[in-house]
Formats: C-alpha cells, structure tokens, sequence
C-alpha cells in the first residue's frame, strides 16, 4: 500500500519536474534567440558604423565607400509624414469607438475589422496603395509609400486610444457633465486628456511597428539611389535599401545592409522600450 | 436638432429674457458642436472600415482578368510560367500554408512553456523585465529576421541540423520523404523555423494574458486538494484557458501567413513544387514581394493581384476565428 502511494506520489513529481523544466528551457530558448539576433547584428552593423553612414548616400554597384544619408532621411520623413496622417485619424476614430461604441453595431463591427488590420498582410496593403495611387499617377513615390506605412500605424493608434480611454472612471466624466460642460468638451478636454501618457503611447508603438516595414514599401515609394528629398519622387529608405543591398554581391553594399539594420532594430527596441517604461507608469491600469 | 429645452420652475423664472435668450444661443451652439463632433468622429471610424471594403473591392477588380482566363482551376495549377503567361496558384499556396504549419507547430509548445513561465514559475520581480524581453523579439522588424535567417541561421542549419534530420528521421518509411533532397540551409523547413521565432512573442503574450485571467480561487482549489502545479497548469488553467490558447494559436498563424520579408530571404524563391522540407519554394508573399514589380504582362500582375485576394482571405478568415475565440475569452473575464 504505501510503496504503491509512493510510486504514484514519486511518477506526478517526476512529471512536476520534467513540465517545469521544459517551461524553463522555452524561456530561456526565447532570450537566446533574442541575444543571438541582437548579438549578430552588434556584431556584423557596428564594423559598418562610422560618421561616413550618415555622411555619404548609397554608392553606385561596384564603387566603394558611401553612406546611408538619402535613405535615413527618406525613411525619417516618410515615418514623419504617416505618424502626422495616423495620429489624428487614429485618436479620432478611437474618440468614437469609446464614446459612441456602446451597443452601437456598427462601433462593434469596427472594432472588429480594427483587429483584424492590425495583423493584416503588410504586403497587401502596399499592394492595395499601389493599385488606388501608383497606378493611376503612373510613378513610386515618397507620398504612396507614407500613405502606406499610415494604413498600418491607423489600427494601431485606434486600438490603444480606444482602450485607454474605456479605463477613464465614469465619476470623472459625471462631474463634468454636471458642471454642463458638452459632450466634446467632455470627451476631450477631461478624458482624452486624462490618458493622454496612454494615447502618446499607442503612437509610439505605431512608430516602432512602421519603422521597420519593408514589404509595403517595394511597389509604393520603391528606391532611390540619390539624394532626394522629393516626396513625390521614388525615395530611398532604410528597409528597402537593407533589403537591395543584402541580398547584393557587394561586400561593402552588404556592410552597410548590416550597419543600416543595426540603426533601424535599436531605433524601433528604443521606441518599444520607451513606450512601455516612460509612459505606462501614468496610465490607469 | 431638438428645440432648446424650455427651463421650468420658480427659480427659473426669475431669470430676465435677456439671459434666457443668452443661454439659448450657448445650448445651441453646444448642441451643434456636439452634432459636429459626434459626425467626425464617426467620419474617421468609417475610414478604416472603408480601408477594408477598399482594399478586398481593388484586390478583386485586379485579380479578375486572371480568374476570367483560368477560372477556378487557377488555385489548384502548379505551373506558374511568366514566359507563357501561364499562371497557377498552387505551389505558393503551398509553400505559404507549410510554413505556417510548421512555424505553428514549433512555436505552440514554446509559447506555451513562456506563458507557464512567465504566470507561474517566474519571481515576481523578474516578471516585467522577462515579459519586456519576450515583446521586444515581437518588436523585431522582420527583415531582420529574414537578414540573420539567411546569413547566420541558414549555415548552421545545413551544416548540422539538417545532415542530423537526414540521418535519423529521413529513414523513417513515410515522414522519411520530408526530409530528402541536398541540404542547402534554405527552403521551406528553415523559412517555417524563422517564422516560428518570429511568431513566439505573439503565441506567448496572448497565452500569458489568458493564463491571468483563471480565477486564483480555482487554482488555489487544486493546490488545497494535493495538485503538483504542473497538475494546476495541465488540469486547471489549461482547460480553463482553453478558448483563448486557441485563439492565440490562431492569431500566430494569421502573422505567420503574410509574413513577407523574413520567407523572401530564406525559402529559395523558386517555383518549384516537392515533398521534402529541404527542397526551395515560393509562398504568396514572397512570390509578391518578388515579381510585381518587374511583372510586365497584364496577366502576370492580374495573378498577383489574385494571389494577394487569396493570401488575404485566408488571413481574414484566420485571424476573424481568432478574435472570436479571444472574445468568448474576455466574456469570462466579465464573470470572474
């Protein structure tokens, strides 16, 4: 009797054990891919870091040397311009859903798609921006790729806004009303203002998630080998030139993919760190 | 617009025309600018169902020439010819669906070990910066992953994974087949196992999430009555939590198919249709990602545009179970 309770008693903690210990090994496998990639990158993109990066623009097949300036400021006003898209579209649409969205149909069918676009194909929406505005102004160009990259950041900014502003505690909002401020003023000037830490956030994360978008990028604002600061003109950008340039037979082109994707991982870590230290201690949770 | 609201009583009253008319005209003007407010709000929330009718409308328009040429049978053809202008769906299909799989079925039992991790076994204090950790692989731009896929990760594959599966599970009678051919480093197997790291963060944070909603009084029940907590996990929470796993699960898969950048610079880009894992291929996004620009005759960029049709109603239907699975997941939260 006892030896049996003792061999079932010892079989569940063997399996304790084993479940515990394979729990652990996934953890640790999930940080060692972690450090490997970002230990490649440190690696393989600091060699290629020099002043000269953001000195030269990206040299012609076969030459040496150059930089990545044209890109990392084609990158810098393409991400600039959608932010300025998204953002207010973003809020807005946000504003309504926690506003207006209570057993309202079609807030809930919003909502819904909302979601659903947040992990959507990027490449079918550089697909779709091409073929409403590449195609019938007949060239890439900067605009197309920021029309792009603001498609993808719109459900991010939607998402936080909507649910930051859902945390805001009714009393709040009472107590305004009953001083008879209108609902704009309302919704505004007391709870988007509430959550404003929470919203800033929502547009980081956007930031950080267009930052390194590549494949809606190749059939909207395309490459562009010179300087350019021509938003309606093929642009250079960071991804797509990582892209070109790694896969090409160049070393010193291959040097600079490395160097370029070491500047845009620990832009976009950096815009996720901060979002998530800086700037959630304020919001309600 | 309502008629102003007539102000009734005693002390109303009192109150001269003059500032009656005043506070008229000032309820009013809220009114209208509520009005306002309330119709561009709504203006803006429209615009990203809008978003959605546009691009399913413009992907269809484009992908009809194709559909008109070969019908149906263009996603059950293997030939994809640009030369003469034949197109079939099939072998991207394919390739795009065997990667996910495997991305899933590597990703799932490691997501599920983070979660326990990260809900359970973890200190307390550990737990934020370990979570952080977990998300900033999420925050990875995916080429990236597809730039260490190919230099880094792809080598070592070759050079001893995939002699290694050659040797042990390539004899095997029938799964045997699946691990045939050259070792290369990339192909198909090493495309599903970057995806796989890709999809982890996402798997697991949802996971993490579902797991903090079980009622700590269940658990607490199991442990009272001699519960391991391997047992709590396998017997409470899971089943418990099952809904949202799932969901969860669904959610990778759904990242996993339209994933572009990472599977372009790993699976080989060759339209060719085998059995084993080792062998190169092609999935729908990378197949987009490398033709429609240089695509030159009208049907090859109308069967792009059909691919994408395809590659998004599958992500749509995917991640639409997904989210109504999370949502039966949250009404529980509303119980608790």
């Amino acid at each position: 009797m006892t030896t049996k309770t003792g061999a079932v008693y010892r079989k569940r903690l063997l399996a304790h054990r084993i479940g515990i210990m394979l729990s652990v090994v996934a953890m640790a496998l999930g940080l060692a891919f972690l450090a490997w990639i970002l230990a490649t990158l440190l690696i393989k993109g600091f060699g290629a870091l020099s002043p000269l990066i953001f000195k030269g623009d990206t040299p012609a097949p076969g030459s040496d040397g150059g930089g990545l300036r044209n890109a990392i400021i084609g990158s810098l006003m393409m991400v600039g311009l959608s932010t300025a898209i998204s953002t207010p579209i973003g809020v807005l649409a946000g504003i309504y859903l926690a506003e207006y969205g209570e057993g309202n149909k079609f807030a809930q069918v919003t909502r819904f798609v909302t979601d659903i676009m947040l992990s959507a194909p990027s490449i079918v929406i550089g697909l779709f921006v091409y073929a409403i505005y590449v195609a019938n102004v007949q060239h890439f160009s900067g605009y197309a790729g920021a029309i792009a990259l603001s498609l993808i950041a719109v459900p991010v900014v939607v998402r936080t806004t909507d649910n930051m502003l859902r945390l805001v505690p009714n009393s709040l909002l009472e107590a305004a009303f009953a001083l008879g401020a209108p609902r704009w003023k309302v919704a505004t000037l007391v709870r988007l203002r509430a959550v404003k830490a929470g919203v800033i956030t929502g547009v980081l994360l956007a930031l950080a998630r267009i930052s390194g978008e590549t494949a809606p990028l190749l059939f909207t604002a395309l490459n562009n080998q010179f300087f350019s600061a021509d938003m309606n003109a093929p642009l250079a950008n960071l991804p797509v030139v990582i892209y070109q340039f790694a896969m090409s037979p160049y070393d010193n082109w291959r040097g600079l993919a490395w160097g370029g994707a070491l500047l845009v991982t620990f832009a976009v870590l950096l815009l996720n760190i901060l979002s998530r230290t800086v700037f959630s201690q304020k919001t309600p949770r | 617009m309502h008629p102003p609201v007539v102000m009734q009583g005693t002390a109303e009253q009192a109150v001269s025309d003059a500032s009656q008319t005043a506070l008229r005209k000032v309820m009013r003007k809220q009114r209208f600018e509520d009005f306002f407010f309330h119709k561009i709000t709504l203006l803006f929330a429209a615009l990203v169902l809008l978003v959605l009718v546009g691009i399913i409308v413009s992907l269809a328009i484009g992908a009809a020439p194709a559909f008109r040429a070969f019908g149906a049978a263009f996603i059950s053809t293997v030939e994809w010819d640009p030369i003469n202008d034949k197109y079939g769906a099939l072998i991207a299909i394919w390739g795009t669906l065997a990667t996910s799989l495997i991305a899933l079925l590597v990703a799932f039992p490691i997501s599920f070990g983070i979660a326990l991790f990260l809900t359970e076994i973890c200190p307390v204090w550990l737990r934020r910066p370990m979570g952080t950790a977990v998300e900033l692989l999420a925050g990875v731009p995916s080429i990236i992953y597809g730039m260490w896929g190919l230099f880094v990760f792809a080598p070592l594959f070759a050079d001893y994974v995939q002699p290694l599966l050659k040797n042990t599970l390539g004899h095997l009678p029938v799964i045997g087949a699946l691990f045939h051919g050259p070792a290369m480093g990339i192909g198909i197997l090493t495309a599903g196992l970057i995806l796989a790291v890709m999809i982890i963060p996402f798997i697991a944070s949802v996971m993490r999430d579902v797991f903090e909603i079980v009622p700590t009084v269940l658990k607490e029940s199991a442990y009272g009555l001699g519960c391991t907590q391997w047992e709590v996990v396998r017997k409470v929470v899971l089943p418990y939590a099952r809904n949202g796993v799932v969901g969860g699960v669904m959610l990778g898969l759904g990242r996993a198919l339209g994933e572009t950048m990472a599977v372009t610079f790993v699976i080989g880009n060759a339209h060719d249709l085998s059995w084993s894992l080792f062998s190169v291929g092609n999935s729908i996004s990378s197949t987009l990602a490398n033709e429609f620009a240089e695509a030159a005759s009208p049907l090859h960029v109308s069967s792009l545009f059909a691919l994408a049709l395809i590659l998004f109603a599958i992500t749509f239907i995917v991640l639409s179970a997904a989210k109504l699975m999370l949502l039966g997941m949250s009404r529980k939260e509303g119980l608790k």
